[in-house]
């Protein structure tokens, strides 16, 4: 089984702060994690290679510093990585991201899987994966919560709100996994001594078969004007009786206190 | 000796914090309240290979340095010393296989532990404490056999170990040095635990008695030669002293951490209590006695990687560490104060946790007659 795990590095916090006048993310100060969505992709490819061999492969694209999250996902069971960095790919929306992405992914080879996480916790968009799946004109299921190898293909099941599908999918593919798929390892101190000592390539726009008016802010399709806080709102109240007409009644004294409907 | 961490011991400090983080800080507190012990946390951490730190790769440790390992220990130690004695505890046990043992006792000791077991090293007995001479276990040569008999107390990892060290005389009449060093594995016939001790601090750890009774090893279970015993066991508890001291650092830190993040928080007569001068002594004479004991745990590690003479340096540590501990935590206590006293937050539990670091691995009054004894030879 030949894995490729796109993955991401984003900033270490669900509470992101925004520079009022800039209206662009305060990055300052704040660590730089792998995509939490993503390990759980990682774990996935990792486990299947134990179980069924091949190998696993890591990409990312991001500035230089990015290479610590590769060198991380090395300590975690990734056999190689690959960083994607080039001034040109800057600013780039997801179209143009999974664009380049897609071109990478080409140039390093053969595949049976692509895993990503489900979504990036800092842009939350869920669309690099899907589009990168568009752009090699493979098949692809997004939250998948479990795998199963079969003799031709594989199994997965998708997670719904209320349940799940099991569906089948021919290789290659592309997977984007949700939390609940697995835990994610620790690195041992082996792993991380041995992660030290593998080289990460890296692939610039020069390396790729691309046109250059699709990559970066240029070739973005989107452009973020505007990025603010929403306004907090107060948690809405429960009423819980034990009988449902007086809970009904309840709700409707509290309706005529509140004034929500002018009588 | 450089006085920075490389980046490799930062990287794995910060490996070990993100587990504490994860792993151990949700459930420290209430399996310290109930005595219990993570297994499944103690799993994890072996499968990082936080058991076989100093354990050569050659037989699947993980083969870092002293200091490395203190600075892997004090980490641990922060989240819960308890954990940190247990984990460290294997590679206290394998100390004398890696001081006195040949190739296959090594692999054979490997075997039993790197895969993610307990080991325990087997020396304190109810009449023998800090005169480790005084030991009754007797290991008596029969043909190509030895038989042990005896009891061990306080063994931390007796009652979950594998493979224990033992410490045992094999010739009464010749006092220490007529004691000898030996392995032998849980499963033999004859070893069996005793009562579990009901401990007032490092409560996520397992100390037990060990009992053997007519167990029967084979003589290739000899580590080194007869009579080499104490000498073993000396330059085990010398090498362990910097990773016990490590943890004591660990719990120095954890204290200081709680009590910056409460002097800042807490108001009284209006401003942050961290504004008054009577706390910012007390928080300053923490960090004083806590850098101190980190930074000269650290030197005794280096010294036991230079391989120089190691025994004064890890006495000092052990016993500075282990005093700024007790101090260091009960100040903390008092600087929460109420909140310090209560066991619904974690400050009581570093002091209950630190008293033990005074008393084990040799009692601090023991390292003071080790430090002199240098000093006056």
């Amino acid at each position: 089984m030949e894995s490729i795990v796109c993955i991401k590095q984003v900033p270490d916090t669900s509470e992101v702060k925004i520079d009022p006048v800039t209206n662009t993310l305060i990055r300052h100060g704040v660590p730089s994690i792998i995509n939490p969505f993503d390990k759980n992709a990682l774990e996935a490819a990792v486990q299947l290679k134990e179980i069924h061999g091949g190998t696993v492969t890591v990409l990312t694209m991001g500035p230089p510093q990015a290479v610590e999250a590769l060198r991380e996902c090395l300590s975690l069971g990734a056999d190689k990585a690959y960083l994607v960095s080039d001034r040109a790919f800057s600013g780039a929306d997801t179209l143009a991201t999974s664009y380049t992405l897609a071109a990478a992914i080409r140039r390093i080879g053969k595949f049976d899987l692509i895993f990503c996480g489900k979504q990036a916790i800092d842009g939350d968009t869920a669309q690099v994966g899907p589009e990168i799946a568009e752009f090699l004109d493979v098949p692809q299921v997004t939250f998948v919560s479990k795998i199963l190898v079969k003799q031709d293909n594989i199994q997965v099941e998708k997670e719904q709100d209320d349940g799940y599908e099991v569906i089948e999918v021919e290789l290659p593919a592309l997977l984007a996994v949700v939390k609940s798929i697995n835990i994610p390892r620790y690195p041992s101190i082996k792993s991380k001594m041995a992660a030290r000592k593998v080289e990460i390539e890296t692939i610039t726009a020069e390396d790729l078969d691309i046109d250059n008016g699709r990559l970066g802010l240029g070739g973005s399709a989107t452009q973020v004007k505007k990025i603010f806080s929403p306004k907090k709102r107060s948690s809405g109240t429960m009423i819980q009786l034990d009988n449902d007409k007086e809970a009904a009644l309840e709700l409707f004294e509290r309706i005529l206190e509140n004034s929500v409907f002018s009588m | 000796m450089d006085f920075l961490l490389t980046e490799v011991q930062m990287e794995l400090m910060e490996m070990v914090k993100d587990f504490g983080e994860k792993e151990i800080d949700p459930i420290a507190l209430e399996y310290d309240h109930k005595g219990e012990f993570p297994i499944k946390i103690y799993k994890k951490a072996f499968e990082m290979g936080l058991h076989t730190l100093e354990y050569p790769e050659k037989f699947g440790g993980s083969g870092v340095n002293a200091v490395t390992a203190t600075v892997v220990n004090e980490e641990l130690g922060k989240h819960d010393a308890g954990f940190a004695t247990s984990v460290s505890a294997v590679g206290l046990a394998a100390k004398p296989v890696l001081i006195a043992g040949t190739d296959n006792q090594k692999k054979l000791f490997a075997d039993l532990t790197i895969h993610g077991a307990f080991a325990a090293f087997c020396l304190t007995e109810p009449n023998a404490g800090s005169d480790a001479g005084s030991v009754k276990t007797t290991a008596k040569k029969v043909g190509n056999e030895y038989i042990l008999n005896g009891r061990k107390c306080f063994i931390t990892n007796g009652g979950v170990s594998n493979v224990y060290t033992v410490i045992a005389t094999t010739d009464s009449s010749k006092g220490v040095k007529g004691l000898s060093a030996f392995l032998v594995e849980r499963d033999r016939e004859g070893v069996s635990v005793g009562k579990e001790e009901d401990k007032m601090g490092i409560r996520l750890s397992n100390t037990t008695d060990v009992i053997f009774e007519d167990v029967r090893i084979p003589e290739t279970h000899l580590l080194g030669n007869e009579g080499d015993g104490f000498k073993i066991a000396m330059v085990t508890l010398d090498y362990s002293r910097p990773n016990v001291a490590a943890c004591s650092v660990g719990i120095c830190q954890a204290a200081i951490d709680h009590c910056v993040k409460y002097a800042k928080e807490r108001t009284t007569f209006g401003k942050p209590i961290a504004t008054l001068q009577a706390i910012q002594f007390m928080l300053a004479d923490m960090e004083i006695s806590t850098e101190t004991a980190r930074q000269y745990t650290r030197y005794a590690a280096s010294l036991v990687d230079a391989k120089k003479p190691v025994s004064k340096a890890a006495a000092i540590a052990k016993c500075f560490a282990g005093d700024a501990a007790m101090k260091v935590s009960t100040d903390a206590v008092q600087i929460l104060a109420g909140y310090g006293y209560s066991r619904e937050y974690p400050v009581e539990k570093l002091m209950r946790d630190a008293k033990i670091f005074q008393i084990f691995e040799g009692t601090n009054q023991i390292q003071r007659l080790v430090i002199a004894g240098q000093m006056l030879r």
